[in-house]
Formats: structure tokens, C-alpha cells, sequence
């Protein structure tokens, strides 16, 4: 209750009047938001602009641009690259997890292994491209020794460089990545669930099939999810195993901006990332939907 | 219920297990008659989630066998022996209703949809959560959500039913009220029953007979007011109940403690120093001024209202001794109060050295 | 038949751990083994690609250009983070979920789509103030952002932030004084982790670097990769062997702290 002219004072004790008082207080977050205005939401808000206006203001023209054969062979590539590694690095991931969650919780395998994972799975980029050209390029140890003894990994054509080789490698950094993601949910599997299935009259099959498996899929589906993402937005391991060329979108991406085209064509990097950014979006945000159903269950 | 089956005799004989150089049970036996409830009662590392876990077939014995209703089943696997059992926590399956968990065990025995459905009704019925045939475990209390898995168990019509500490996680108001529930539902539906629990107070409640295991081995096993009042060892007079330990000497079939001559549970035991294991409620406490309460002379430490009994903490000079008596008996004793204590002559367990084995 | 599922399962176990280990492990060794290769068949080995790292003043400039950058970058983020989320936690709780969304964007934003906007932004900085390659340091704090957002936040629940600023300013203490002589000594350890984890992650940096055409280490790598594979993967080793360092670093860095708060 307040009476005219009087500051109402709010449930706090704070006046409510926005004097001097205030502002101080809020003046001691505006460098970190200052910083991250200008050099997080300002690139993001140049992309967005550029992509969505040209000369003549409004126009949908760079996406249209987008349609070029390489640009939808690139996306498809993308997606097709994407979808392997994040199945793949799911399926042996998960493999591999299983392993890790049935030993010693406190023991060291275990925390060698999750440490190990912790590692690999940031472990992209340049020294990963020449790990992988060490091992099987043509002059790795691997080919040559395989070489050697009649196995010729390039009878049929040179494939590190392109889409299948690059499905080789980021499996290295996938498949840890799977394993940080799915551990805590199969950590949270309770020993219980299967003795009692057991004591129930279930086999092994009946508890995968009616218990541990409909309890692990939203983790599993999400880890997925997450992978997925994870190959779609990769750029440094394709771009330091391929000279030239840009047989996926972040490569396409990257001549958009820093060739002759993209100097003629400012919109046209930019539709190519919202692009990509759209598709990352949409899947990070399924991937928390089904993390809250996973930590509903498995917590 | 009209569909249960009778009950079925269940018989452990010599048991053993060891887990890396440790013996958990050491030739175990026990035979539990059809439709019997036996609690298994221990401190933890006694073996009786051990010898359950036996019966269950969740664990294999390296030596003895399990025979349930005259069948060896030492070589059959869980699954297929017919078992109902209760964990301690995390029973349920929690992306199942409490329906669907009462289900699943038929499910697994292909009973037909529409009569699985009927069972599970009328067995989520029996443990009182008709109300909650469709909440999910975190919806649950810890209490409901045991009598959901107690339904669970018993919808597939067990051999044997077997419960591992299933109050241990529970508050202690809800534990009481749980497990009258559990000895009405076993008693109405009949089924052979192992209870494994550390907690005295719960075993002698609801058990037909009582194990008391120490050790990896049955120590005394019986009816629960014989465990308790006759222990057969001084683990068992000391892990049941509260015990007085007061140094004596045996003599002629008798043991002399503090200038009054108690008979022996064992009269045949051996002269010389031991110590008589005396319940609370076998001491009496009398004012100062009555002689007639005999020598024993001490002052009060603490008196402890427990409701319908009180305990009276007596310090004796070079001992403290534990009283229980009604509390209208208790009237003007409060700390300080010099008191008489007098020991009743009922037939007292002796231990000799300090925790060693009592004499054969 | 418990007995034998439990063998079947360590027998699945050791076959699981040599596969994928050996996956992970011989790509790693192989950079070893390639960069220590002699010349001509059956040489014994050698380190003359290691040796020869210095003779190639580009690769060199890179390194440089790429450990000036870690450390510009690792203590800019720190003054500025920590200021901010001390008096996040002192006067403005509400702003607090705000900064930390904000700090975890960067993750779900991938770096390629980042550099898209930041070229335009570049090409200004580099026209109306300073083409140097330090300028990255700008962009790096970002990328860097959520890891020392997390390591910092750590540090900072674990002490009670409330009570030693307001003791400190009873006590006559002014802000800068509370912030640098009784918080930051405080938390010592998960400033030193925000800081491994920032240099880890500049120099291993590639994406942003290369598109916006500068030559830090992973930029000069890639060119040297293409013209003498020996040294360049002799590099890399390197610059392996230094991030495995840092995070054994880090890992110490990480422990003692703990004990104490639990003791508290």
C-alpha cells in the first residue's frame, strides 16, 4: 500500500524506484554481456540478417542459391556422414559402455576408460587427420604391413580422403563421445530390475526385451541424436584430411566464405549456416526431450 | 483367494558359500514346513542374504542343496523355480504402472490378457492399492511401493516367497504398518515364506520360527518367545533383546550373582567365574527403605519413558544395569534416586570370557 | 549357471577393452612411428624430423603466434568471468540462469557457423584497427566460455562467496580488493582449470583460425602437412604429448580442492 509520492517498497525492501541505486548493481554485468553481445549474438545476428536480406531487403534469394547441385550434393553427404557415424558410434558405443558399466565402479579400468573417453571424444581435428594418415594413408604402418602380407585396403579405389574414409575417423572421437553421453544411463540400470525379471520367470531375453531395452532407448535414441549433431557441425578433421573440394556442407561453408563466390555472394555462406544451424537446433532440442524421460527413469 | 496354491516345504541342506576366501554360509540348514513364515535373522555379514539369495537361485552355492516342494532345484535357474521374491529397494520397474509390474510376472507365464488383469486387480486389491493401480514407482511412497512388489510377487503364485529385508528403507512408522500387512497377506495366501531381515524387533513380530544366524550358520532356531527367552547362546540372548551382563561364579548347577543364586538354562556347565546374561525385565527395582528387595544397592543414572514400559539405567559402582518395569511401577524414580535392584529367579544363560562361546 | 554367465561376461569384457583399445591406440602410436622413421629401408629410428621443426620458420611463427594466443585468451576469459559471475552471485541471483544459458550457447553453436559471422566483423577489425593474429583472442573467448564457465562455477560453489565478501568489506575492503585478495585466492584451483582447459582448446583450434585466414599452429600444421608429412606429424606428436600434460595438469589441479570442501 502506498501512499502518493511515497517509493512503494516491494516483499525485498528494495525501492522500487529505478534510481541511481539500481543501475549500479546492474552496471557489474554489462561487460560480460557487452562482450558476449558483440562476439557471440552480433555474428549470429549478421548471419541471420545476411541470410534473409540482400539488396533489396527481404528475400529467400540465397536460399534459393542453396539449390546449386554441389550445395544439395554437400548437405546430403553431410547428412548421409552424419547419420552413419551417429549410428555406428551409437551401436559400438554402446558396446563398448557396456563394457565399461559392468566392471568395478571404483575400480581403475573403469575410470581409465571414462577418463580415456573424455579425452578422444574432444580429440578431432588436425591431429586426428594425420593419426589416421600415420595408420592408413598410403604410407602408414597399418596399409603398408597389410600391403605386405596381400591385403591391398586400396584395391578398389583411394578412400581416406573422401566420404568413407572420413566415416572411419570420426568414428575415433564418436564413439568415446557415446560413451560419456550413455554411461550415466546405463549406470542408472538397477541390478534389481533384472533379479526380478529373473525371480518373475524372464530369461535374459525377456528382461532386454521388456526392461533394460525400453528403459535405455530415450538415452540411446538421444545419444544418437547427439552424435549426430556432433559429425553435422565438424569441420577441422575433413578440412585437414582434403585439400580441396568440399564434399560436406561445413567444407562448402568454408569455401563459401573464403572464395571469389563468396566475396559476390555475402548471402550465400550464411544461408548454408542457418542451414546447418537449424538442423543442429532441431536435434539438440529432441535430444533434451528424451533426456528428461531418460532421467525420469534412470535416476 | 480361491487359486492359491497349498503350501510348499522348502529345505536347505548345507549350504555353503564363499566368496573370495571369505565363508558367507557354512553348511546351512533349515527345513521350512508348507505355508510356514521363517525370518532369517542376522547382523549384516551373517550370511542370511546369502542363504536367500541361494534359494533364489541368483547366486550358486558351491556345496549342498535347495530342494523346494521335494524337487533338488540346486541346478535350476531362477527363472524357472517358481520364486516370488521382494528386494530391499528399487523393486519396481519404474516405466511400468503398478498394474503393468503385477502383470509382467504373467506376462512372462503367458497367462491370457483379460485374466492376468483380473489377478493383478485382485492382488493389488489384497495389499490395499486399488487406488493406485496406475501410478508409476516415483509416484509412490516407499510403502506402497513395496506392497505393489509384495502383489507382484505373489501374482504368479509362487513355490516360496522370499523377502530380503523388505522394511530396512522404509520410515519407521511405515515399516511397523508394512509388516503386519506382510504376515496378513502371507498368512491369508498361504505361501511358504523366508523373511531376511536385522531387525529384531520385526522378526520375532511376524515369524512362525525365528533363525538366528551368526557367522555364516543358524545359531538357535524356533518359535520367536523361545529365542527370546530361552536364548541357546549368549550371541543370540545378546542380539535379541536387551541383555545385562553381570559377573558371577557357577556353582553346583548354579551361578551366584552379586549374592543371589539363579538357576541355569544349562545346569550341567562347568564351576568357576562367568557371566550371567540377565534381561531388563527380569530386574526388579524397589525403593531404598525396602529391605526386602535384598543387598543390591545402586543409584539411578536415567529412566527412559517408552510408553507402556519404562527403562531404569542403575549405576552399581563397578557396573551399569538395565531395568525394564510398566511405568506405573516407575512412580518417584528420577536420576539419583538410590534404589534396590533384585533379580528374579528365572533360569539365566551364562557366557564365559568376555563374548566366547558358551559351553556345549 | 550364475558362474557361468558372470565368465561369459569377462570373457566379453577383455575382448571388448583390446579391440577398442587397440582402435584408439594405434593411431596414436602410429604418429610416433611415423615421425621417427630414418631414411631408406630397414634405418634405424631417429629424430631428425623432431629435430628439424625449427628449420621451418613458418611452423615455428605458428606455435608462437598459437601459445601467445592461449595466453591472452586464458586470462582475458578469467578477467572477465570472474568479476562477472562473483557479482552475479552477490547482487544479481536472478541474472544467474541468464548467464549461464548464455555461457553454454557457444557449445550447441557449431564453430563453422560461428566464423560465418564472424568474417564480416574481421574484415572491419582488420581495415579500421589491426590485422594481427591476435585479434583471435576475441573469437577464442567465446569458444573457451563454456568450458571456464563450468570449471569457475565449480570453483565458486565451493566456497561460501556471501559470507567472505561480506566480511572482507566490514572490514574496510574495496570491491577490487575482495575480488583479487579474497575470492580469487580462494579459487585458486578451479582458476587454474579454466585456464589448462582455455589453452588446451586455443591450441588445438583450427576452424575459426583458418577461415578467417590466420596462421596459428594447427593452420601452419595443415600447411606443413602437405609439403613434409615427417615433421609436420612430429608437431603433432608435440603438440599431443603438451595436452596430454596439460590435463594430467589439470587433473591435480582438480583434487585437492575437493578434500578440503568436504572436511568443510
Amino acid at each position: 500500500m502506498t501512499a502518493a509520492g511515497y517509493p512503494a517498497v516491494t516483499g525485498v525492501g528494495r525501492p522500487m524506484v529505478g534510481g541511481r541505486r539500481l543501475s549500479l548493481t546492474w552496471l557489474g554485468a554489462v561487460p560480460f554481456l557487452a562482450y558476449v553481445g558483440v562476439f557471440l549474438f552480433l555474428p549470429t545476428l549478421i548471419i541471420a540478417v545476411g541470410a534473409f536480406f540482400g539488396e533489396g531487403g527481404f528475400t529467400l534469394s540465397n536460399f534459393s542459391n542453396l539449390s546449386r547441385s554441389y550445395i544439395v550434393t554437400a548437405t546430403v553427404n553431410s547428412i548421409i556422414l552424419s547419420a552413419v557415424t551417429a549410428v555406428a558410434g551409437a551401436v559400438l558405443g554402446s558396446v563398448l559402455t557396456y563394457a565399461i558399466a559392468t566392471g568395478n565402479p571404483k575400480g581403475v579400468v573403469r575410470r581409465i576408460a571414462v577418463s580415456a573417453s573424455g579425452v578422444l571424444a574432444q580429440f578431432g581435428g588436425v591431429t586426428l587427420a594425420f593419426a589416421f594418415f600415420a595408420t592408413i594413408g598410403p604410407a602408414g604402418f597399418v596399409y603398408l604391413w597389410a600391403a605386405q602380407h596381400h591385403l591391398d585396403f586400396y584395391a578398389s579405389g583411394f578412400w581416406l580422403y573422401d566420404l568413407r574414409g572420413l566415416e572411419v575417423v570420426y568414428l575415433y572421437f564418436q564413439i568415446p563421445l557415446m560413451v560419456l553421453v550413455f554411461l550415466p544411463a546405463v549406470d542408472g540400470i538397477r541390478p534389481q530390475w533384472r533379479e526380478a525379471t529373473e525371480s518373475l520367470g524372464g530369461s535374459s531375453w525377456h528382461y532386454w526385451r521388456y526392461v533394460a531395452g525400453p528403459l535405455l532407448a530415450p538415452a540411446f535414441l538421444g545419444a544418437t541424436l547427439l552424435l549426430f549433431a556432433n559429425a553435422l557441425s565438424a569441420y577441422a578433421t575433413a578440412a585437414a584430411l582434403i585439400n580441396q573440394g568440399g564434399i560436406i556442407l561445413p567444407l562448402q561453408i568454408s569455401n563459401a566464405i573464403t572464395s571469389e563466390v563468396g566475396l559476390h555472394e555475402p548471402g550465400f555462406a550464411k544461408a548454408q549456416a542457418v542451414v546447418l544451424i537449424a538442423i543442429v537446433a532441431i536435434v539438440t532440442a529432441l535430444y533434451g526431450v528424451l533426456q528428461r524421460r531418460t532421467a525420469r527413469w534412470l535416476q | 483367494m480361491s487359486t492359491t496354491r497349498p503350501g510348499i516345504e522348502v529345505r536347505l541342506e548345507n549350504l555353503s558359500r564363499r566368496y573370495s576366501g571369505v565363508t558367507a554360509l557354512d553348511g546351512l540348514n533349515l527345513t521350512m514346513a508348507p505355508g510356514e513364515l521363517v525370518a532369517l535373522l542376522g547382523p549384516s555379514g551373517c550370511g542370511k542374504t546369502t542363504a536367500l539369495r541361494l534359494v533364489a537361485g541368483l547366486e550358486d552355492a558351491d556345496g549342498g542343496r535347495v530342494v523346494i516342494g521335494g524337487e533338488d532345484v540346486t541346478n535350476v535357474p531362477a527363472n524357472k523355480r517358481e520364486i516370488g521374491m521382494v528386494f530391499q529397494a528399487y523393486s519396481l520397474f519404474p516405466h511400468m504402472t503398478a498394474m503393468q509390474n503385477v502383470e509382467f510376472g504373467m506376462q512372462l507365464h503367458e497367462v491370457g490378457v483379460a485374466e492376468r488383469r483380473k489377478r493383478a486387480v485382485d492382488m493389488l486389491e489384497l495389499v490395499g492399492l486399488s487406488a493406485h493401480v496406475n501410478k508409476y514407482a516415483n509416484q509412490m511412497s516407499g510403502g506402497q511401493q513395496q506392497r505393489v512388489a509384495l502383489a507382484r510377487a505373489l501374482a504368479i503364485e509362487p513355490k516360496v516367497l522370499l523377502l530380503d529385508e523388505p522394511l530396512s528403507a522404509l520410515d519407521a512408522k511405515v515399516r511397523a504398518r508394512l509388516r503386519d500387512e506382510i504376515r496378513r497377506v502371507q498368512l491369508e495366501v498361504g505361501t511358504t515364506t523366508l523373511f531376511v531381515t536385522h531387525d529384531q524387533e520385526e522378526a520375532l513380530a511376524i515369524a512362525d520360527r525365528v533363525g538366528v544366524m551368526n557367522a555364516g550358520h543358524i545359531e538357535q532356531l524356533g518359535p520367536p518367545t523361545t529365542i527370546y527367552s530361552r536364548p541357546a547362546t549368549p550371541f543370540v540372548a545378546e542380539f535379541v533383546g536387551l541383555t545385562n551382563r553381570l559377573a558371577g561364579v557357577v556353582k553346583g548347577g548354579e551361578v551366584e550373582v552379586r549374592g543371589k543364586r539363579l538357576p541355569l538354562m544349562k545346569p550341567d556347565s562347568t564351576d568357576g567365574p562367568a557371566i550371567a546374561l540377565v534381561r531388563p525385565e527380569a530386574v526388579s527395582v524397589a525403593a531404598d527403605g525396602d529391605m526386602s528387595a535384598g543387598p543390591l544397592v545402586g543409584s539411578v543414572i536415567s529412566t527412559v519413558f517408552l510408553g507402556a514400559t519404562s527403562r531404569v539405567t542403575v549405576d552399581l559402582g563397578d557396573v551399569t544395569v538395565l531395568a525394564q518395569l510398566p511405568t506405573s511401577d516407575v512412580g518417584a524414580i528420577t536420576a539419583g534416586t538410590k534404589v534396590r535392584l533384585s533379580l528374579r529367579t528365572d533360569p539365566v544363560l551364562i557366557a564365559r570370557d568376555e563374548k566366547a562361546a558358551t559351553e556345549a | 549357471m550364475i558362474r557361468g554367465r558372470k565368465a561369459r561376461l569377462q570373457v566379453f569384457r577383455i575382448v571388448a577393452f583390446v579391440l577398442f583399445g587397440a582402435f584408439f591406440v594405434v593411431p596414436i602410436y602410429a604418429m610416433f612411428e611415423f615421425s621417427t622413421r630414418g631414411i631408406g629401408e630397414n634405418a634405424p629410428r631417429t629424430l631428425a624430423n623432431w629435430q628439424a621443426i625449427g628449420t621451418y620458420p613458418d611452423m615455428v611463427a605458428g606455435i608462437v603466434n598459437s601459445l601467445e594466443l592461449a595466453a591472452i585468451t586464458s586470462i582475458a576469459i578469467l578477467v572477465v568471468l570472474v568479476p562477472t559471475m562473483v557479482w552475479v552471485r552477490l547482487r544479481l541471483p536472478r541474472l544467474r540462469r541468464v548467464i549461464e544459458l548464455i555461457s553454454l550457447l557457444p557449445l550447441t553453436i557449431p564453430a563453422i557457423v560461428l566464423v560465418v559471422g564472424f568474417w564480416p566483423m574481421y574484415q572491419w577489425l582488420g581495415n579500421n584497427f589491426s590485422d594481427s593474429i591476435l585479434t583471435l583472442s576475441f573469437a577464442y573467448a567465446i569458444l573457451v566460455l563454456p568450458y571456464a564457465y563450468r570449471a569457475l562455477d565449480a570453483g565458486l560453489a565451493a566456497i561460501d562467496v556471501k559470507t567472505l565478501s561480506e566480511a572482507a568489506r566490514s572490514l574496510g575492503a574495496g570491491w577490487p580488493t575482495v575480488i583479487w585478495r579474497v575470492i580469487v585466492p580462494n579459487i585458486s584451483s578451479a582458476l587454474l582449470n579454466a585456464a589448462l582447459l582455455s589453452v588446451a582448446l586455443v591450441l588445438g583450434e583450427y576452424t575459426i583460425a583458418n577461415n578467417l585466414l590466420y596462421p596459428n599452429l594447427q593452420v601452419s600444421l595443415v600447411s606443413l602437412g602437405r609439403t613434409n608429412a615427417g615433421v609436420s606429424i612430429a608437431v603433432a606428436v608435440a603438440s599431443l604429448l603438451f595436452a596430454f600434460a596439460l590435463l594430467i595438469a589439470i587433473s591435480f589441479v582438480g583434487r585437492p580442492r575437493r578434500m578440503r570442501s568436504e572436511v568443510a
